[in-house]
């Protein structure tokens, strides 16, 4: 009897010292995952600076397309993706906010807003070639847009709308519902509401999705391929229904060009390419960071 | 003082005006003869290639070389192949440069990509790194597209080892076939040849969405886009090199301008055909301009017909790439055809004579390829 105890007993230390045990790894687990991350990105981020900085110059982005890599630059394409990217990022971000709202304030259809929001998540795993294509056939050829920016603008709009729908609809699901109670019962109507105490509370959290997108939009280069397919052009945008190519495209020829100086100068597109991310990126965070203060006064 | 200066403005003024005038009619006695003008005779045979083929001979005398510069503006669209691309890209930004009011813009859709916009007459020209298909070909009818072929350049496919490998310097084509034909049953170097050693063979070679992959299965294994799977497939050949490079057991094959690139760090085999009875060969810009290396395939342009009669700077254009067209292939490092070719062709091309260039190029031998 005593010894069945003792025995009793004993599982239970060893379970407890298991239990402590895990304790003690789970963070050193964990760290390595964000290691992985990290040491991935920096690898990433060495490589390119160090092959790609010697070839940096303004040149780079005030040059045309060029056979000879010594004055080879890719102006058409960092005004392309800075045309795009802005004009889809106006396209997405407005169109999912509303869309984000319609879905958890104003739908009362309970099951037709899980299947919306069931598909939506799913639409952002959909192949960026698929919106192309769909871009393609509605957009350039249906709508008779053409090979032009706002055709390539708005594809890019459609294919990153998922990403700031989701994190909009979780944006406003976050705001107390308190807060939406004290409004109505000072008889605030609903748009009163949504623009007074949701939208100031949410919007943070909606430009985190913005960031997502804009840096999703401005590295594709499969979609643009399909609509613009171009590459070598010497003219600069100067309206929506111009033609276009991006940098992501032009990269991709560079990369693949057997002559080592035109490697290097994918490098430093790259650069150029991170830059204007971390430009798009910044303005969304300096929005965020205003309507946070805002919101805590 | 005041004077003075005023004096020796004008005086400078007068000088350079001077300067300008001497030069000019200098320039415009001396201008024609360094720029080659003269006069070029081609005979070209247009569809005598087997033997129940009407033969049509021609006899053309044209004036070559550049002529004075007219003021040309428009817009010529181009697409197709990214192989082509770098080519089609050196001949537009000089024509560009000369010609200021023409815009030129270049897409990278793929040879098939390209084609497709072109049979129903979206682009002026498509870059075409294999031969337009029938299926093509036969869209192009239906929707009343008729093209000229212009053969711009040559790109060489190299089959690569190794730099350590001791063991092969030739290989013959039914040897490759051997090893990329579907469901081949080469796993090791010896199941090739056996003295060769008993170790596995790592194969490194083109993805199936390039060109490059096409031409090898068709002319190699005998039908376009038949190959083994289970190897190291990439669209971007410096992947391949890479692969090559730092696997002693590797073979591979990729474009010549990708090995001129890595000369110390694989090393190329020559090639025999020996279905055709031919000798070892060793890939170089002669052998493969001359088709005696049997993995050269020619690169095209296909323009509209239709463009090509009523954009009088495409047709511009078209004749400066192909007068040109060795220079261009030099700079992007892939092999031009010989020199007499290009000055030919240019010629027929100005008289207006736009059938027969492939049949230029072949003339001193049918390695070309499948047409």
């Amino acid at each position: 009897m005593a010894d069945t105890l003792l025995s009793q007993q004993d599982k239970f230390r060893r379970r407890d010292r298991a239990k402590q045990f895990l304790d003690r790894i789970a963070p050193v687990l964990l760290s390595l995952g964000v290691f992985v991350g990290v040491a991935a990105v920096t690898s990433l981020l060495f490589t390119v600076i160090t092959t790609g900085w010697s070839r940096l110059s303004w040149n780079l982005i005030f040059a045309y397309p060029s056979a000879n890599p010594q004055t080879a630059g890719m102006r058409s394409a960092f005004l392309g993706s800075f045309w795009t990217v802005s004009l889809s990022a106006l396209v997405s971000i407005p169109l999912g906010i509303a869309s984000a709202l319609y879905l958890t304030e104003w739908s009362s259809h309970r099951r037709l807003r899980r299947f919306l929001e069931f598909n939506m998540a799913n639409l952002a795993g959909v192949p960026s070639i698929i919106f192309g294509l769909v871009g393609l056939s509605i957009l350039t050829y249906g709508l008779g847009l053409g090979r032009s920016i706002i055709a390539g603008a708005f594809t890019l709009g459609i294919m990153t709308l998922p990403l700031v729908t989701v994190s909009a609809a979780e944006a406003i699901k976050s705001v107390p519902e308190a807060l939406k109670h004290g409004a109505y019962a000072l008889g605030a109507t609903k748009l009163q509401v949504t623009r007074h105490i949701i939208l100031p509370r949410s919007l943070p959290m909606m430009m985190t999705g913005a960031i997502l997108a804009i840096s999703r939009a401005i590295g594709e280069a499969a979609p643009i391929l399909v609509i613009s397919g171009l590459l070598f052009i010497r003219t600069d945008p100067t309206s929506i229904f111009d033609r276009f190519t991006v940098m992501p495209l032009q990269i991709f020829n560079w990369v693949s060009r057997p002559q080592p100086a035109f490697q290097e100068l994918s490098s430093a597109a790259i650069i150029v390419l991170l830059a204007l991310l971390m430009m798009f990126n910044a303005a969304a965070i300096a929005i965020r960071y205003r309507y946070q203060r805002r919101v805590m006064l | 003082m005041k004077n003075q200066k005023k004096g020796v403005t004008t005086s400078l003024v007068v000088g350079v005006v001077a300067a300008l005038a001497v030069g000019l009619v200098v320039g415009l006695l001396t201008g024609p003869s360094l720029l080659g003008v003269g006069t070029e005779t081609v005979t070209v045979t247009v569809g005598g290639t087997g033997g129940g083929v009407q033969t049509v001979t021609q006899t053309v005398t044209v004036t070559v070389g550049t002529q004075t510069p007219v003021q040309l503006a428009g817009n010529i669209e181009v697409d197709g192949s990214s192989t082509v691309y770098p080519l089609t890209e050196a001949a537009a930004e000089e024509f560009m440069n000369i010609h200021k009011g023409v815009t030129i813009s270049i897409g990278i859709s793929g040879t098939g990509g390209g084609f497709k916009r072109f049979v129903i007459g979206e682009t002026d020209i498509n870059d075409a790194s294999r031969p337009i298909l029938k299926a093509e070909a036969e869209t192009a009818a239906k929707n009343g597209v008729e093209w000229i072929e212009v053969p711009v350049a040559i790109d060489a496919l190299v089959v690569v080892v190794h730099p350590s490998n001791n063991w092969v310097d030739c290989i013959t084509i039914s040897e490759l076939r051997e090893i990329w034909k579907p469901d081949s049953t080469v796993k090791l170097w010896s199941d090739v040849r056996p003295e060769w050693p008993n170790q596995p063979i790592k194969l490194y070679g083109a993805g199936p969405d390039s060109g490059t992959f096409d031409y090898f299965t068709e002319r190699v294994v005998g039908k376009s886009k038949a190959s083994r799977t289970d190897y190291v497939a990439s669209e971007d050949d410096n992947v391949l090199v890479a692969g090559v490079e730092s696997d002693p057991l590797s073979l591979g094959y990729f474009g010549f301008a990708y090995f001129a690139e890595a000369k110390d760090r694989t090393k190329v085999l020559k090639v025999r055909d020996d279905l055709a009875g031919g000798e070892c060969v060793e890939p170089s810009d002669e052998t493969a301009s001359t088709f005696t290396y049997p993995l050269s395939r020619p690169l095209f342009i296909y323009v509209n017909k239709k463009s090509w009669d009523t954009k009088p700077h495409l047709r511009e254009f078209v004749i400066y790439y192909v007068e040109n067209g060795a220079k261009f292939a030099k700079k992007v490092a892939y092999t031009p055809f010989p020199d007499h070719y290009y000055r030919k062709a240019a010629a027929l091309l100005r008289a207006g004579i736009t059938e027969g260039l492939y049949e230029l190029t072949t003339l001193k031998n049918k390695n070309a390829g499948p047409h």
